[in-house]
């Protein structure tokens, strides 16, 4: 494997996991500030939750990186690996928050892990490289 | 009724992440990662008329969604969503022209499946 090939990978995974994590603490601080805000008041009290307001700079964060991630590797690679967040979500469900997790879920859990596994095993991108920034 | 909405969300959110996709991948690899540069990437990036295309389909999506919510349970709506990948494979192999060989159709079949699943 050329180096270059190697750093491509390195980048990619990197990202790919800033894009995985930002995705699920932004949902799971958001869901935290909306469950506490008073249900009695206003929706527009949520915006200045704290919970809410980091769950919205974690969501910002994620639209970001995948966006940075997407210049450079396939939609058709992107789209699979980072459903990766589904099975976390329903491991921070049942381990941070004490959800119960049904067989299906798990089973879900699993074909989405081995998915994941068999397409981050494909090239990055497989299509004609453009653009100005491309000097590498 | 309750298909119908399905249909747009998953047309119009597919469509609204080729564009995004697209518009991207046009740009080209992004390199330099300071906060200045990337803010520069940003700022060209989202006057790509590409993006406010993607952007009004994804509000689409968005206001389909709040209303199949209406006429479908939680429990309904997000697994039926997990259609996209499917649609959102087909269209970046057909439109973007990447190379979608069997192990990529495979894992994101998994995946889709795995997604059906968890939402369920």
């Amino acid at each position: 494997m050329s180096g270059l090939v190697a750093r491509l990978q390195f980048k990619t995974r990197l990202l790919a996991a800033v894009v995985i994590l930002a995705n699920v603490l932004g949902n799971f601080f958001l869901s935290l500030g909306m469950k506490a805000a008073d249900a009695g008041r206003f929706l527009l009290a949520a915006l200045i939750d704290p919970w809410v307001l980091l769950g919205i700079a974690l969501l910002t964060l994620w639209l970001l990186s995948r966006m940075t991630l997407l210049s450079w590797a396939d939609l058709s690679y992107v789209l699979p690996v980072t459903s990766l967040g589904y099975a976390l979500t329903a491991l921070v469900g049942r381990f941070l928050l004490g959800e119960a997790v049904s067989t299906w879920r798990w089973a879900g859990v699993a074909l989405i892990v081995a998915g994941v596994w068999l397409v981050q095993r494909t090239p990055i991108r497989t299509t004609r490289r453009r653009g100005r920034s491309e000097a590498a | 009724m309750k298909w119908l909405l399905v249909i747009v969300i998953v047309m119009a959110t597919s469509i609204a992440e080729l564009l995004q996709a697209h518009g991207m991948k046009r740009h080209g690899e992004i390199h330099d990662f300071h906060p200045g540069a990337l803010g520069r990437v940003f700022s060209r990036v989202f006057r790509d008329p590409r993006m406010f295309l993607s952007i009004i389909c994804m509000s689409v999506s968005f206001f389909a969604f709040l209303a199949l919510l209406r006429v479908a349970d939680l429990s309904f709506a997000v697994p039926a969503t997990a259609a996209t990948y499917v649609v959102e494979t087909i269209l970046a192999a057909l439109v973007l022209k990447e190379k979608v060989g069997l192990r990529r159709w495979a894992g994101a079949a998994l995946v889709a499946c795995g997604v059906f699943l968890v939402a369920l």
